[in-house]
């Protein structure tokens, strides 16, 4: 029997040389006469040990890794096919300490199966959501959402189930399901990860949510800064035939690609850009879930979002919701980032501290200096220092400490770091960024570079001037770019006085 | 290549597409490298759209150009995670490394590559880790030396 060998083809993976070891292992093999089956599956998330490659043998998966294009022979001479011993030998992948402590949920395929195969997702447990969604009324379906607890996680964390609930009640001819894969925070790549490596996840998420709302239809618009996930979904589609249909009809699934917006993954300039148009936030009300996409009901979520419903169909919304912590269900796959050791994807139940993931799981910075700043939840995020690592990673605790989870990004910054700059760098993004609608968010992110250009010059009476402008983009900003920006600029002030002296 | 009969085949296959501005500005991006001015009457013909209009939804997303660039595309991420180990001091060089070159570089903000950057991205689809100046002048003789 041929031996198969996984080379991971996600782009992190990628960027760290995949397609040339998976090259070389292809020749080398064919040079000593083995015959191989070459899968490019996706990251198991352990992107300090990227490329990762595994072997399938008796004992199960058996993992090698960080593999470079000049071990490859020194690996087929420790006769790696059969999972010998080598210097980068990691052994059964599964026991990896890293992620056999994590709790895989909607992340439990990912790098495990093929995602190119339809087969491979069915035999590996994938369709089950969707098959007993069909089974079900879509009322039921809402119900199973509503009682896991589920939450949206683009950010705002919004109870899923009643967003789903007021699509349903909707009463229009056509509905649609929209996908945000805007994913614009820095520090965040679950939604790439997961779209790159168990595509059909995502596609039987959105399809059990179209028989839920009583949509045929769906988007997906993916930043146009993943190409090999947009590749990957749609040779997934290509693959799909029927699999997405409910039992009465087709879900028609299409995918977009942004135009390098960050304000476009805000849900109604997502819909303004579906639409053709400037990615503009739009007036609430009316809320998407009344008038969205073409003046349709429409529901929108993140990637997550909608690829953790699948599991919490077949799984059921109570094996879901006794993950986590107070009101925060469930897992959230964090990722991390940033001046860290042990960078990747780490889906564990809420309620995790902050320590224990940038230290237990992260193992500290890259760079081996003392860790100073800590940025959770993307560009939008607080940034925390020491003090604040003991934090629960629910969303309860850190929103009492003025904090957010966002998307789950946690990007470290070590002793280096200079924190008057990453407070300009926030007002810098935010007046790039900006889609002009309100003034304190267009002209105040611009005049707060300038500030805070004149407190590192050294003058401190413009310290006053930053917090009332800070405020200014509170209260009249329409959305959460303006008007969260002030979060990392004043969490980095309050925290951190000295580097603004 | 026949900028006008590109557009018209491009044009023919997003005309009927619900929200096809974005689509039809991807491809002519793609098939000729940048959106040329003079489409931009026969866009808003056939979308029903002002003139005005998809001027003003070229300019506004980051993503598409009005001008040609050099040979080669080169955007090196500048965002926080990349910042965190060494993103500034890359970009700098780059800028300074790149001066003058037909190799153009962009700023991007971030390509989801956080825990292994600093990131760059070569021509959309080619995606280097972990990099540092010494590798980005190896990156860009290659880069330069493909005549
Ligand atoms: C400036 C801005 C950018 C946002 N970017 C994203 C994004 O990239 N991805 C995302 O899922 N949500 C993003 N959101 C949140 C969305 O507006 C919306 O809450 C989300 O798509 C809803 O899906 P969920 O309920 O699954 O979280 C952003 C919000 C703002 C204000
Ligand atoms: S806060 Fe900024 S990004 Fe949001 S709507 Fe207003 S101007 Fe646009
Ligand atoms: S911040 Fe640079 S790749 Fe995400």
């Amino acid at each position: 029997m041929r031996t198969t060998v996984y080379v991971p083809g996600d782009a992190a993976a990628l960027a760290l040389g995949a397609d040339a070891v998976a090259d070389a292992i292809a020749a080398t093999a064919a040079a000593r006469g083995i015959e191989l089956r070459l899968v490019r599956n996706g990251s198991r998330g352990m992107v300090w040990l990227e490329p990762l490659v595994e072997v399938v043998t008796a004992q199960g998966r058996i993992a090698y890794g960080p593999v470079t294009v000049d071990v490859v022979d020194s690996l087929f001479a420790a006769n790696f096919p059969s999972g010998g011993e080598h210097p980068l030998r990691l052994g059964p992948t599964e026991s990896i300490p890293w992620l056999a402590r994590q709790t895989r949920l909607v992340t439990r395929r990912l790098g495990v199966v093929d995602p190119r195969s339809l087969a491979d997702y069915i035999a590996r447990g994938g369709g089950e959501g969707l098959r007993r969604a069909r089974a079900m009324a879509p009322a039921a379906i809402v119900q199973a959402v509503t009682d896991s607890g589920l939450r949206g996680r683009g950010g705002a964390a919004f109870p899923a189930g009643i967003k789903w609930r007021t699509v349903l009640e909707a009463a229009a001819t056509q509905k649609y399901v929209v996908c945000n894969a805007d994913e614009g925070d820095s520090g965040t790549y679950s939604d790439r990860m997961l779209m790159e490596g168990d595509p059909f996840c995502l596609l039987e998420g959105m399809a059990i949510a179209g028989r839920a709302v009583g949509a045929d239809r769906g988007y997906i618009y993916v930043r146009s800064e993943y190409p090999h996930a947009i590749a990957a979904l749609q040779a997934a589609l290509a693959a799909a035939g029927d699999f997405l249909g409910d039992g009465f009809g087709k879900f028609h699934v299409e995918v977009r690609k942004g135009a390098g917006s960050y304000v476009c993954g805000e849900e109604t300039a997502l819909l303004e850009s579906l639409e053709g148009r400037r990615g503009i936030v739009r007036s609430k009300p009316p809320l998407p879930a009344v008038e969205g996409l073409f003046g349709r009901p429409t529901l929108i979520h993140n990637v997550i979002t909608l690829a953790s419903v699948p599991d919490i169909l077949a799984q059921g919304a109570a094996a879901y919701r006794e993950h986590g912590s107070g009101r925060s269900h469930g897992t959230l796959p964090f990722q991390l980032a940033g001046n860290i050791r042990h960078g990747g994807l780490v889906e564990v139940p809420f309620g995790l501290t902050l320590r224990e993931l940038i230290y237990d799981f992260g193992g500290g910075s890259r760079s081996g200096r003392p860790l100073r700043a800590v940025q959770v939840g993307g560009p939008l995020g607080a940034y925390l220092p020491e003090a604040q690592f003991d934090t629960p990673l629910d969303y309860e605790a850190f929103a009492a400490i003025g904090a957010g989870l966002g998307h789950g990004g946690i990007v470290a910054f070590d002793d280096k770091v200079d924190m008057a700059k990453q407070a300009r760098y926030a007002m810098k993004f935010c007046a790039i960024e900006s889609c002009g609608k309100c003034t304190p968010c267009r002209i105040g992110s611009t005049r707060g570079v300038e500030v805070i250009d004149r407190i590192r010059a050294g003058d401190r009476a413009q310290i006053e001037l930053l917090e009332d402008l800070c405020e200014t983009m509170v209260q009249g900003s329409a959305c959460a770019m303006g008007s969260m920006t002030p979060i990392p600029v004043l969490s980095a002030l309050h925290h951190f006085p000295e580097d603004f002296a | 290549m026949d900028i006008a009969a590109t557009l018209a085949r491009i044009l023919d296959a997003h005309r009927d597409r619900p929200g096809a501005l974005l689509p039809v500005l991807h491809e002519v991006q793609n098939a000729v490298g940048f959106i040329p001015p003079e489409t931009v009457p026969a866009i808003a013909t056939a979308l029903n759209l002002s003139r005005a209009e998809v001027h003003g939804v070229i300019s506004y997303y980051h993503h598409f150009r009005q001008e040609p660039t050099g040979r080669h595309v080169v955007r090196v991420c500048c965002a926080e995670a990349c910042q965190a180990v060494g993103g500034e001091v890359l970009a700098e060089h780059a800028r300074t490394r790149l001066a003058g070159s037909d190799v153009t570089l962009e700023p991007v903000y971030c390509l989801g590559l956080c825990a292994c950057g600093p990131a760059v991205q070569v021509d959309e689809t080619q995606l280097h880790a972990a990099m540092t100046p010494a590798k980005f002048d190896a990156l860009v003789a290659r880069l330069e030396a493909e005549r």
